[in-house]
């Protein structure tokens, strides 16, 4: 299987502070890598520097192939990111939300309002295709930002904490967008609260204290710690943490 | 380059939607030009002036009848003797003192030259400034007047060695505005001042409104390159400022009649040169800020040192040294010279081409120092 990322090593410090401390692992293509830790563990930071945003103090890594220091830019053509604060534009409407998007990534007109009349329709969306992005409901929103991250087809997507403050069956839905794009080759890196999600994902790494802890499937994670679910693995390993809010 | 157009379309419809902005662009020149050219005058009129007349003589009460008809003056005594006159200064009923000597008429017909005596009461130092200069500049008109109504009363011969006579004549310092009408000598500052505002104002505000929402972590994720994202911002806010200078001429014509005397071409011109220049400076302010609070704290800061040296208000020429070094690297400045040098003189655009080779020369600083100034990736 390849591997559509490496890391080694990789620390952030914010003055004595640090906030990723030598984290290292890979992600297999395809796979839903689920990212878990308490608030405060480093997850947001670790995935910042994964898409090029934030300047790793230290450590190595390629991210769809290439490197993390020198080519965060082209790294940023093949992945997608949802961020943990909703960040499309309020004051657009959902296609053009997706038309902006889509021109970004450099998709031609025609293939975007394709691609928007298909994606509209999938969702069951098209009576809200001229709505104000601010009048949906979070749970639309959610679902409208996931679509627009993967809308440019990218190797791998990036979301961090996808499914925070919505209710159980939107992100039932929600996941179910997750394996359908996994289905389609993208691969899947999510960071999450809610330990029934981490039993959803292929592999999860654990972090505690800037550090990953654990990683495994979560099968395997369960037998590792003699635990009857990943809340209780993560409750074991969370006890340990000496940060967190 | 393609990124670009959605990036333009992006702004324009955000700046639409905004329900105050396209609102405040039309109206907020047209506000501006109406009220502030009647209230920040520095013409003082209604000057009060005591004559004291020794000489009683047609001269005398021709002089006196001048400054009594002057828009400037109010003839509020001819009082007896100074000290009557010098009483009414210090019980504040007059600004000035005019004394005419009792020679004057033969002075004036047989030595060709006199003096006055003059007053001013300087609490009040721009009103005795102008007071002063207004009642020089009467008594030199007075006196070539004379001049030549003199000559003509003349025998030939001395008329011709009159004619010999060297002539020191003071050339009129109010050239390019012989009404000595403010308001024109305003307006194009005042246009100078709404475009700094605009176009400095509402860039510094946008990016730090992305930081605020979040939507800036989105782009920074995405492969939009920094000259296309800070170009995209800058566009429309030079379509903005094309847009007020185009009302605030109209709006000048239409209320004051005033338009320039050189090319109307040449003002836009180089109004979009000073555009470039001054939104450039906002998106510094916006890259540098976390938030909307010091993003509009350090705009105020800097819009008030671009328009309080900007010489506006107050000659350049007659602030202290270290004021003008600041001033000759002050976009608003080399504008606020331009187009009164457009409006008043009748200059073409190579008169001007210093001030905009120096406006063209900020813009390329300042944006290039705006691109790098935003950062992808912290």
């Amino acid at each position: 299987m390849n591997k559509v990322m490496e890391v080694s090593g990789l620390t952030k410090k914010f003055g004595n502070f640090t906030a990723v401390d030598h984290i290292s692992f890979d992600v297999t293509e395809g796979e839903i890598f689920g990212f878990l830790g308490a608030n405060g563990a480093g997850k947001t930071t670790a995935m910042q520097m994964l898409c090029g945003i934030s300047m790793p103090t230290a450590g190595k890594g390629t991210v769809a192939g290439y490197d993390i220091i020198k080519q965060n830019e082209l790294i940023k053509r093949n992945i997608g990111y949802m961020s943990q604060k909703f960040s499309l534009y309020e004051d657009l409407k959902v296609w053009e939300n997706i038309r902006l998007f889509g021109g970004i990534y450099g998709l031609r007109e025609k293939i975007i309002a394709e691609k928007t009349d298909a994606l509209l329709k999938r969702l069951d969306f098209e009576q809200e295709r001229n709505t104000l992005v601010k009048y949906l409901p979070l749970g639309w929103k959610q679902k409208l930002a996931f679509s627009v991250a993967i809308f440019h087809e990218p190797k791998i997507v990036f979301l961090d904490e996808p499914t925070g403050g919505v209710d159980p069956a939107m992100r039932r839905q929600f996941w179910e967008m997750i394996y359908e794009a996994a289905d389609q080759g993208i691969t899947v890196f999510v960071t999450t609260h809610y330990m029934d999600e981490a039993e959803y994902c292929n592999r999860v790494s654990i972090m505690v204290d800037g550090r990953i802890d654990a990683l495994d499937s979560p099968a395997a994670l369960r037998h590792q710690f003699k635990a009857g679910s990943m809340d209780e693995v993560f409750r074991q390993l969370a006890r340990e943490a000496e940060r967190g809010d | 380059m393609r990124i670009l157009k959605f990036l333009i379309e992006k702004e324009f419809k955000q700046m639409f939607r905004n329900p105050l902005i396209p609102k405040m662009i039309v109206m907020y020149p047209i506000m501006v030009l109406l009220v502030f050219p009647w209230a920040v005058s520095f013409e003082i009129k209604n000057i009060r002036i005591d004559v004291v007349d020794h000489s009683k003589s047609t001269y005398s009460r021709r002089l006196t009848d001048k400054i009594a008809a002057s828009r400037y003056f109010i003839l509020n005594d001819i009082p007896p003797d100074y000290r009557t006159a010098m009483w009414n200064m210090e019980q504040g009923e007059t600004d000035m003192i005019l004394e005419i000597p009792t020679s004057f008429d033969v002075d004036l017909v047989k030595n060709r030259a006199s003096a006055v005596g003059m007053a001013v009461n300087s609490v009040n130092g721009t009103q005795g400034l102008l007071g002063s200069n207004y009642v020089t500049q009467i008594v030199n008109d007075f006196s070539s007047e004379l001049r030549s109504e003199l000559t003509h009363t003349l025998p030939a011969q001395s008329r011709a060695s009159m004619m010999r006579m060297p002539r020191i004549n003071i050339v009129p310092q109010y050239k390019f505005n012989p009404a000595l009408d403010y308001k024109s000598f305003m307006i194009p500052g005042f246009m100078v001042l709404l475009l700094t505002i605009i176009c400095g104002i509402l860039p510094a505000l946008n990016i730090v409104m992305e930081k605020e929402t979040g939507t800036i972590h989105q782009i920074n994720v995405t492969p939009v390159n920094r000259i296309g994202f800070i170009l995209a911002k800058l566009i429309p806010f030079w379509v903005v400022g094309l847009v007020v200078m185009i009302i605030s001429v109209s709006a000048a014509y239409l209320i004051y009649g005033l338009w320039p005397a050189g090319s109307v071409v040449a003002v836009l011109f180089s109004a979009i040169v000073f555009i470039f220049s001054i939104s450039g400076l906002g998106i510094i302010i916006s890259n540098y800020s976390e938030n909307m609070q010091q993003a509009s704290f350090l705009v105020m800061f800097f819009i008030l040192i671009l328009i309080l040296l900007g010489g506006m208000f107050t000659p350049v020429s007659s602030m202290p040294g270290w004021a003008q070094a600041i001033a000759s690297i002050n976009p608003f400045n080399y504008l606020t010279k331009t187009f009164r040098m457009l409006y008043l003189n009748g200059s073409t655009l190579a008169d001007v081409s210093g001030n905009l080779l120096m406006l063209a020369l900020f813009s390329v600083v300042l944006n290039g120092w705006a691109v790098v100034s935003y950062k992808k990736r912290g």
